[in-house]
């Protein structure tokens, strides 16, 4: 099977954009294709990973408008939705493109426009992806965290404050990142004094709403050289899928999704939890930065919060840097952009152009979570040999 | 134990039992473990415990302001069954609660949801006194 590489990442500003989703996809698809040198016309598929275009602004068929805003026609196009998780369930689809021969150049672009919408309404269109009993009863995806969150600190006897060590870690860690929503370095102590959300969860224990688009360019390995010096390898990808009602897991506290799609993408990949240099992950909530790290394989059951709390996750000094982006928390989270933007990170680490936020690193992970881990992808990457 | 405001138009906390015996609350075309849906079982005719709750200050539209939640866990002929649902109520880990009808849990109106897709009414949890 063919190794598939990436010879091109980018990603727009995040935050609060005038832009719309159409205009927001063209910006990172078109400024991903000519950072690489790659011709539109020689893009074959055009992947576009997007939550919710229709529900937020009324604009359908993205993937086709972007080929023909980019001049990528007559490529194959196709819409990847897997709600919060459609970034990292495009790296698959783009993976499965070019792995199986069907394409040999692939087009990635992840993207949402969501602060057009009230808060209320941006997290009903997200809360829709609940069960009806979930929904009727006004189950939102805070909701679940604060759910988790409590069973968590109860169960393992963890103190609140670990909690706000993961949003703090990235909040510094997004001071670095101009592209991120928020640059700005949050004290422990103002996140502990912050709005109740969803008790235990305070406001600073969630990311924000967002706009933003990211995109990486897929070719086989075998051609890579031909586009860039430098590249990077998905030595490893995988998805899961877990229950659709979130409280018929038999254990709340583990991510049985995340730890199917880590297995397969570590196997795949040869690498294991040890081999990690630098990791992305979907810190919607801060407690899903914990769940995470259990789930992977980083930490034990029930001790992922020691980490946290004793820097091993830090940029600086730890032993395995977690969301040197700034992660979902301070970067921003346009849901279909979140997944391609954690390996537009990785990447950047692993070619050594991440700037101030740079860790020594040659294998990176990604885990890009779906609603409450419904849906979960993880991709290990390596440097180009 | 019966709720003594239920009257024989209040609907059923519909769970599922399997031929397995696992039960799911609600029910699917297949069980956890493969199994074929046997018989339905009325929840609100039991009483559960609060694995965990939270109350959420920022609802989405047509949804009370503050929204407590819980996911509780029933105990039936041995085996568990899980449910989540608004609470009345102070609640706590731990605690014994028991469903009460309501005829609408949400006004489904403002939501993004098309109200013919789905019901409305249910079960709130309320805590037992002791």
């Amino acid at each position: 099977m063919e190794r598939v590489a990436i010879i091109g990442a980018s990603m727009t500003q995040f935050g609060n954009r005038s832009a719309w989703i159409r205009e927001l996809l063209a910006e990172a698809g078109h400024s991903c294709l000519t950072s690489a040198g790659v011709d539109p016309n020689a893009v074959d598929h055009l992947y576009v990973s997007n939550m919710a275009a229709g529900e937020f602004e009324g604009q359908t068929g993205v993937s086709n408008a972007l080929a023909h805003d980019l001049g990528a026609l007559p490529a194959y196009t196709e819409r990847v939705d897997q709600t919060s998780a459609s970034g990292g369930a495009g790296i698959y689809a783009a993976w499965r493109s070019i792995a199986s021969g069907a394409s040999d150049m692939t087009l990635l672009v992840g993207g949402e426009k969501m602060t057009h919408r009230s808060t209320a309404e941006a997290t009903d269109v997200i809360a829709s992806l609940t069960h009806p009993v979930e929904y009727k009863h006004g189950l939102t995806l805070p909701s679940f965290a604060g759910l988790t969150a409590r069973r968590y600190l109860d169960r393992y006897d963890a103190p609140r404050e670990s909690l706000a060590s993961v949003a703090a870690k990235n909040h510094r860690n997004g001071v670095d990142n101009p592209k991120a929503q928020f640059q700005k370095a949050v004290s422990k102590e103002t996140i502990l004094e912050s709005p109740i959300v969803a008790d235990p969860l305070r406001l600073y224990d969630f990311c924000p709403i967002t706009d933003g688009s990211a995109a990486l360019l897929f070719c086989p390995e075998s051609v890579a050289r031909e586009y860039a010096d430098e590249y990077v390898v998905v030595a490893g990808v995988d998805g899961a899928t877990d229950t659709h009602v979130v409280h018929e897991r038999p254990d709340p506290t583990w991510m049985g999704a995340v730890a199917e799609s880590a297995r397969g993408a570590f196997d795949m990949s040869g690498y294991g939890p040890d081999d990690v240099d630098v990791a992305e992950l979907h810190d919607m909530f801060t407690i899903l930065e914990l769940l995470q790290l259990e789930a992977l394989g980083f930490a034990d059951r029930g001790t992922a919060w020691q980490l946290a709390e004793e820097g091993y996750t830090d940029r600086d000094g730890g032993e395995l840097p977690v969301n040197t982006s700034g992660g979902l928390k301070s970067k921003g989270h346009p849901l279909g952009a979140s997944g391609v933007a954690q390996a537009v990170e990785v990447y950047e680490q692993l070619l050594g152009d991440a700037g101030p936020r740079q860790v020594s690193a040659d294998v990176g992970l990604c885990c890009n979570v779906g609603g409450f881990g419904n849906c979960v992808t993880t991709s290990v990457l390596e440097v180009g040999a | 134990m019966s709720d003594a405001d239920s009257t024989d138009d209040t609907p059923p906390m519909e769970a599922v039992r399997y031929d397995d015996g696992t039960i799911t609350y609600p029910g699917h075309p297949v069980g956890p473990d493969g199994g074929d849906p046997i018989e339905s079982i009325d929840l609100s005719e039991y009483t559960a415990e609060v694995l965990t709750w939270t109350t959420n200050t920022a609802p989405p539209p047509g949804v009370r302001e503050p929204n407590t939640l819980a996911i509780v866990e029933f105990t039936v002929d041995g085996e568990w069954v899980r449910a989540i649902g608004q609470v009345d109520g102070d609640v706590s880990i731990g605690q014994t609660v028991q469903p009460v009808y309501v005829d609408e849990l949400r006004d489904p109106e403002p939501s993004v949801r098309a109200r013919d897709s789905q019901d409305w009414d249910g079960y709130r949890f309320e805590p037992v006194s002791e």
